[in-house]
């Protein structure tokens, strides 16, 4: 783990993945790494794994402890049935570190830009023009966002946060996780909005497509699942190949023969192997000879577990499986303290392609009419860049709306690099994330605001939802 | 009251269960030697207590040594090497169960440093009394970090040790205590401090006086200026805590709870002995429910170290590291102050993460199909499952041996009359029997 992140992250942006990981790995209560800072939500939900039949794949069910594995199946299968498919979908892509805003689009018409980032600046024309402001450009890689906004199909907030910023990746992505300035809150805002919309047994409904469960959408009430990748799951052995290789599987399924020994502890281990197999098998329709998911994509995602996971989540809305809510962590790693630019490049360009190729198979599959992607980051960076080629953290950021049902193409305004920086030097949020929430709770889920977020009341409501 | 002592045979067979449930399983021959000195002799053996010899090649990655200290995940390592190497394999065992009675985890503590002195203590003081251990537990600075012991002075006692000393270490929850105990109890307890150095941490762990709460307390119904060496007192005196300690140190050993009469005899044993931990031990290893009783499933540390050890190999890779996490059990880090699960072991995603690990260890072993002469390896499926099972020195239930036994046949069967399949297939087929052995119900159990 030590070693998986690059220099030019800060320690407690490490640190605070780790521990999230650990969230994952443990599935159980997590202290706090040091006083004051916000255990993730869902910390502490039980979970348990099992094997969904009608979906073929390995669940891991949080908050379900009264369920048996049958029930939740059923449950699922019921609430396809009964028309909890065919409803609409939000799916949460967060890009983690704290993206820097003035990067993506970049204010190449503010006279300051130039002037706060000596070395970093683009040039005109290095992307193409943001049609709803002509001070800003896109940043080159986002091209393909370009297109889509060009099209009607993104809505940009351009200046997105909230009203005394927190500069710690921990805490800011905890209050855009919650839906809430709040350091204690223990359920995500994706959550509460599926303790309201969602039943009590179609765990489905909020998937996690990421190893842990993301903290958006830890409920109070109602279980959610994350949902591994088939191919994770192989059994092989080394130095044994051929017809040996093919025979293993079924040699490891008859070692559950002990599942019938009179030893109770013998047998229950002869039971778990015989699961391990069953599960094996059932993930292996999905797994070809490549050792890839073929789950049949009708657009061209990049060859990234971004691409991967998202082409998985067009296949299971297509097939109606019962999902309300779904997250996922964005490819890149925008922490970027230090030169910026080839990482920033990386990200931008894999989460533009995977955004691109969702959008288009989901067009394609024809069920974009009820699906909006919502991309976001736990903060922006400062305005002036740092001496080593890299931004620190700063307040606002840049988010993005997708999907065929959006109503707007900009909501909020780039406030200017004069007026629009904070005293820290940072930008000031010109639309409030919690705003953005209470839209999408209304407008998209009918459910009213103030049943998930706490601050509701408070908040405006752009139109976001045509 | 007399404790039932086990009169059963007492052979190879026997001994192997007691080096798994005391220990981390045998080496090569140890059931062996420890068969011959009888129940009674054997279990004497093991808890002799004395300087550790550690047997075999220190571990070795990429050329270099473990840093135990530093290097994320090598504390991991250094302990998994000692459960390999040992030859106090109880008092290694012990300190597991200590690790995981006392659970401390570095996510909070963030010092492997003070981590790895927590488990030196448990090591050396882990068969002695259990209120000394409760002491030391009480003024260690890994514990004193974990429990917020730091944050707890007179005026503001942190009631968080207090609490968790009397519903997780000695007495149970909802065992008589009440919260003005805890609260009490917080107070007694107050006067810890350290100090912190910039690029270093904590240092100088010390009792303060005047960070103590002096005044009377009222603990248990007792009345008295208590300070933390009496609070500890306090719990082990209380009557919840014979039943508590004998129970709860039973449950590592045996997984079925004792009848009355046994519990009853524990608990007399335990409080005529002075509190002593080796002698309620010695009782519970030598009961017949340890040999006669169901097995138990082996702690993830367990299966591997034990992996190792039956195979004489040394620490040679940072994928244990992963791996146990896979599994569920990366040492140092308990999932929360109640340690981990033992129940929970094995389920789907765990059994994987074990076959990986089986996996790995055996890499080495393996042979290489296009490079293996013939005649090294046999030719009859029996054979070829008799050598994977000596391999390992495991004795397997005949529902898993014929399981293995069609494997071989089958794989075999498409041999015929195909010189190279003749060539390749048998150390193929032996690579997977060592595998599927090593993944079996009975060697993921003892």
């Amino acid at each position: 783990m030590s070693g998986a992140f690059a220099r030019h992250h800060c320690d407690e942006f490490s640190r605070s993945t780790l521990l999230r990981r650990a969230v994952a790995e443990a599935g159980q209560g997590l202290p706090a790494i040091e006083p004051g800072m916000p255990a993730p939500a869902g910390t502490g939900l039980d979970r348990r794994r099992f094997l969904s039949r009608t979906l073929g794949a390995a669940l891991t069910v949080y908050g379900a402890s009264a369920l048996g594995p049958r029930i939740l199946d059923e449950g699922i299968a019921r609430a396809a049935a009964t028309g909890g498919a065919g409803r609409r979908v939000l799916v949460s892509v967060f890009a983690p570190g704290g993206w820097d805003a003035l990067s993506l689009l970049y204010p190449i018409g503010d006279p300051r830009y130039r002037k706060l980032r000596s070395t970093l600046a683009f040039k005109p024309g290095d992307g193409p023009v943001f049609s709803s402001d002509r001070r800003l450009h896109w940043h080159p890689s986002l091209a393909p966002l370009a297109r889509l906004h060009a099209r009607g199909r993104l809505t940009v907030f351009p200046a997105i946060g909230y009203s005394h910023p927190d500069q710690s990746h921990f805490t800011s992505r905890h209050f855009w996780e919650v839906g809430a300035l709040d350091p204690q809150s223990g359920t995500g805002w994706l959550g509460r909005l599926l303790d309201v919309v969602g039943d009590n047994e179609n765990a489905m409904q909020g998937l996690s497509l990421d190893g842990a469960l993301l903290p958006s959408l830890a409920t109070a009430r109602v279980p959610v699942a994350t949902l591994s990748s088939p191919a994770d799951y192989g059994f092989d052995s080394h130095n044994v190949w051929d017809v040996p290789g093919e025979l293993l599987e079924e040699a490891i399924g008859s070692l559950g023969a002990a599942s019938a020994d009179p030893d109770p502890v013998l047998a229950l281990a002869g039971k778990t192997i015989e699961q391990s197999h069953a599960l094996h098998r059932q993930l292996g329709r999905f797994v070809g000879k490549d050792g890839q998911v073929h789950i049949n994509p009708k657009a061209k995602y990049p060859e990234t577990d971004f691409g991967r996971r998202l082409s998985g989540l067009a296949a299971l809305l297509d097939a109606n499986f019962p999902i309300r809510a779904a997250a996922l962590t964005g490819p890149g790693s925008y922490d970027t303290h230090a030169d910026q630019q080839g990482p920033l490049q990386d990200g931008a360009t894999q989460i533009a392609e995977g955004l691109a190729a969702f959008q288009a198979d989901l067009e394609r599959r024809g069920v974009a009419g009820r699906v909006l992607t919502l991309v976001w980051s736990e903060f922006g960076r400062r305005a002036q860049q740092n001496e080593s080629n890299g931004t620190d953290h700063g307040a606002a950021g840049v988010a993005f709306l997708m999907g065929t049902k959006v109503r707007q193409h900009m909501v909020g305004e780039f406030p200017g690099l004069t007026k629009g920086l904070d005293g820290d030097g940072n930008l000031k949020a010109t639309v409030d994330f919690r705003s953005v929430y209470a839209s999408l709770a209304e407008q998209w889920f009918d459910v009213d605001a103030a049943r998930v977020l706490p601050d509701a009341r408070s908040m405006p409501r752009p139109r976001l939802v045509a | 009251m007399p404790l039932p002592v086990y009169s059963g045979p007492f052979g190879p067979p026997q001994a192997e269960r007691l080096l798994w449930r005391a220990g981390f399983g045998p080496r090569p021959g140890e059931e062996r030697a420890l068969a011959a000195r009888g129940l009674e002799g054997a279990v004497g053996r093991l808890l002799t207590t004395g300087p550790d010899n550690l047997v075999g090649k220190p571990p070795q990655i990429d050329g270099h040594r473990l840093f135990p200290l530093d290097k994320f995940g090598h504390d991991h390592l250094w302990w998994l090497d000692r459960m390999v190497r040992t030859s106090r394999p109880l008092t290694e065992r012990m300190t597991l169960v200590w690790h995981d009675w006392f659970a401390t985890s570095n996510e909070t503590v963030g010092s492997q440093r003070l981590m790895i002195r927590q488990n030196n203590m448990f090591r050396r003081a882990g068969l002695g009394s259990f209120p000394g251990l409760v002491t030391r537990v009480t003024e260690n600075p890994a514990m004193l970090l974990y429990l917020n012991g730091l944050e707890s002075e007179k005026g503001a006692p942190n009631e968080n040790y207090g609490r968790e000393m009397m519903e997780l270490f000695t007495l149970g929850h909802g065992s008589g205590s009440t919260e003005r105990d805890v609260r009490e109890q917080a107070r007694a307890l107050t006067g810890f401090t350290a100090t912190y150095r910039n690029g270093y941490g904590w240092i100088k762990f010390r009792f303060d006086r005047n960070r103590h709460d002096d005044a009377m307390k009222v603990i248990f119904g007792k009345a008295g200026p208590f300070n933390w060496k009496q609070a500890v007192q306090l719990a082990i005196e209380h009557p919840a805590h014979r039943t508590f300690f004998t129970r709860k140190l039973w449950s590592y050993f045996i997984p079925e709870p004792a009848d009355d009469e046994t519990q009853a005899a524990l608990e007399e044993l335990y409080v005529q002995s002075g509190y002593s931990t080796r002698q309620v031990l010695a009782a519970i290893l030598k009961h017949p429910l340890l040999y006669d009783g169901p097995r138990m499933v082996k702690p993830p540390a367990v299966y591997l170290a034990g992996m190792l050890r039956t195979l004489g190999d040394r620490i040679s890779t940072e994928d244990w590291i992963w791996l146990s996490i896979q599994a569920g059990q990366l040492l140092f880090y308990p999932p929360n102050v109640s340690g981990w699960n033992d129940d929970r072991w094995l389920d789907t995603s765990t059994f994987h993460a074990r076959w990986q690990m089986a996996e790995r260890v055996l890499r080495k072993h393996s042979y290489q199909p296009d490079h293996t002469k013939r005649g090294t390896v046999p030719m009859d499926p029996d054979k070829l499952v008799d050598r994977a099972v000596s391999f390992w020195g495991v004795r397997l239930s005949d529902a898993t041996r014929r399981s293995l036994l069609a494997y071989a046949r089958k794989a075999m069967a498409t041999t015929t009359a195909d010189d190279d399949r003749q060539k390749k297939f048998p150390p193929m087929i032996l690579n997977a029997l060592r595998h599927l052995v090593a993944a079996s119900p009975e060697m993921q159990t003892a």
